[in-house]
């Protein structure tokens, strides 16, 4: 069973990255764009959390009793990881969102065939 | 002695919340329209989320986990059907029409 | 049974992940992607990972999808069908897949204790923490003490988005509260808020202050604290959220935060240690490390806290 699992995590936080990565490369519109980009990043956050967990850890808050606690350096990378994705989410937005009003669309082939135009 | 007649109780209400949130998982699949499924998911969430917090309480017993948990159903019960109110507030002012039965007299 | 719940969520993950692929009305997309942070957050929960799993339901599950329904709002909520055909991208995609699935033939297993990552640094973090910093949560102790110059650059990170969001969208203030006809109606909502909002900013200050102690710290709790606010424009109107809390104090703050933290590392350096020591600045070392996180988490939670604001008037208010 353990043996059978051991990638499983592994195995689905790729199917996710390649899902934002598909949004990212195949779809036109831009706000999609975004929000697939904000799917690969939470895969990569999955991936690094699955790495510090051990197997019959404990959250790393150290306790009266407890000796086994889960790796706590991952979770230090990944919560200022979260933090900085929403910032450059965000900045992403906010570009969308002026692209909008230049160009009365954001959808990308449109905004090509505007710029072909000029 | 008391434990096990806790323990008991817990399991109950554990379950008794987890059925009523599967039943009103199966009423947003179920309902035709907006406003009856809003209604399966706000009656059946704030009920079956709240047997799941009492039960929690009982297994956490006279401690601070009692209280944080008590607080956390203070919030739910405000917060829920107030979140479900506001979306049907919200609905209904963008124009969505209930769906209405025509052939019954009114 | 642990197992059946990481199985379970991140199974719900891929669904929604293919539903976001899917789905055309950008709206739709938007709450769906709530919902993955949310499952993503729980699974948090399940590793082990509780300040994570906090920091991920506030900034997911909750920020983000308000910036995103603000841009949907701007922009339009259907998504065209794409131009050429996606067997490219889906090959791309595949090739790309299939050779990472490859790569992690020779990861060490899930939860292996053994695995490379827990032998170097975090077991002496685990070790060290009770004795020379003195707080029970380990990952407080390296974010704020072990690893200090690293959340410095990160403060700085989040400061420079919010000046970036500034330079790119502005603010407007709103001298009259413009509001539709519906937002008057709203009376349930609006004393729920009123109701609320006190206890979500004594709840940051609680985050906050007890980050040594249980999952928090100052990132989470600035988070928070702008949640409350954000409550409060949703309700009452930006106009009036404006007047409570003024664009130029904002601007102010965000840069008072990240000044707060390189103060106490300059005021190490003046009493006689290294750039973000802290043990120099109590007579005990153990209470000087009490002392700085506590001051430095204050600053990561008023830069913070004031960044999000920025970046939510900054969306809001091109609403017109």
């Amino acid at each position: 069973m353990t043996e059978l699992l051991g990638h499983y995590n592994y195995w689905i936080v790729i199917i996710l990255m390649m899902t934002g990565f598909y949004i990212v490369i195949a779809r036109p519109n831009l706000v999609k764009k975004v929000i697939g980009l904000f799917i690969f990043q939470t895969s990569v956050f999955i991936l690094f959390i699955s790495m510090a967990k051990i197997e019959g850890g404990t959250a790393p808050i150290i306790e009266e009793g407890l000796s086994v606690y889960s790796n706590p350096l991952p979770h230090v990378l990944i919560l200022t990881a979260i933090v900085v994705s929403l910032a450059t989410t965000a900045l992403g937005l906010a570009l969308v969102v002026r692209i909008q009003e230049a160009y009365g669309t954001s959808n990308e082939d449109d905004i090509h065939v505007q710029d072909e135009e000029d | 002695m008391m434990q096990p007649l806790l323990d008991v109780l817990s399991w109950i209400c554990l379950l008794g919340g987890a059925i009523f949130l599967l039943i009103g998982a199966i009423g947003v699949l179920r309902f035709p329209d907006f406003y009856t499924r809003l209604h399966a998911v706000s009656v059946c969430d704030t009920l079956g989320a709240g047997l799941v917090l009492v039960g929690l309480i009982f297994q956490g017993g006279l401690s601070l986990v009692t209280v944080k948990l008590l607080l956390i159903f203070y919030f739910m019960i405000f917060t829920g059907p107030t979140a479900v109110h506001a979306l049907a507030q919200a609905a209904l002012q963008s124009k969505l029409k209930p769906l209405v039965d025509d052939h019954e007299p009114r | 049974m642990e197992h059946l719940i990481d199985i379970v969520l991140l199974g719900l993950l891929m669904i929604t992940g293919f539903a976001i692929v899917r789905m055309k009305s950008l709206l739709a997309v938007a709450m769906l992607t709530s919902i993955y942070s949310l499952l993503s957050a729980s699974l948090f929960v399940v590793l082990d990972a509780v300040d994570v799993a906090l920091t991920e339901a506030a900034i997911g599950a909750g920020i983000s999808t308000i910036l995103m329904l603000a841009t949907v709002a701007l922009t339009r909520d259907e998504e065209k069908a794409p131009r050429h055909t996606p067997l490219l991208p889906l090959a791309v995609v595949t090739v790309t897949g299939a050779a990472l699935i490859y790569g992690t033939l020779d990861m060490p297993h899930y939860g292996d204790p053994a695995a490379p990552v827990h032998q170097h640094a975090a077991s002496a973090y685990l070790h060290d923490t009770p004795g020379e910093i003195g707080v029970p949560n380990v990952v407080t102790s390296v974010l704020a003490s072990y690893r200090g110059y690293d959340t410095l650059g990160e403060v700085t990170v989040i400061f420079t988005a919010g000046a970036g969001v500034l330079a790119l969208l502005g603010y407007r203030t709103r001298r009259r509260n413009i509001q539709g006809p519906g937002i008057r109606k709203l009376v349930v909502l609006r004393v729920i808020a009123k109701l609320f909002f006190p206890l979500i900013l004594l709840f940051a200050l609680y985050v906050l202050f007890h980050g040594d102690y249980g999952p928090g710290g100052g990132f989470q709790a600035g988070v928070i604290f702008a949640t409350g606010f954000i409550l409060y424009a949703l309700a009452f109107g930006l106009g009036n959220a404006q007047r409570v809390i003024h664009h130029p104090l904002l601007r102010i703050m965000a840069a008072v935060g990240v000044l707060i933290y390189a103060a106490v590392g300059i005021e190490g350096i003046l009493l006689g240690g290294k750039f973000l020591e802290y043990g120099v600045l109590a007579d005990d070392p153990v209470t000087g490390q009490h002392l700085g996180i506590m001051l430095i988490e204050l600053g990561v939670g008023i830069t913070v806290a004031a960044v999000m604001l920025i970046i939510y008037y900054g969306f809001v208010s091109r609403q017109d």
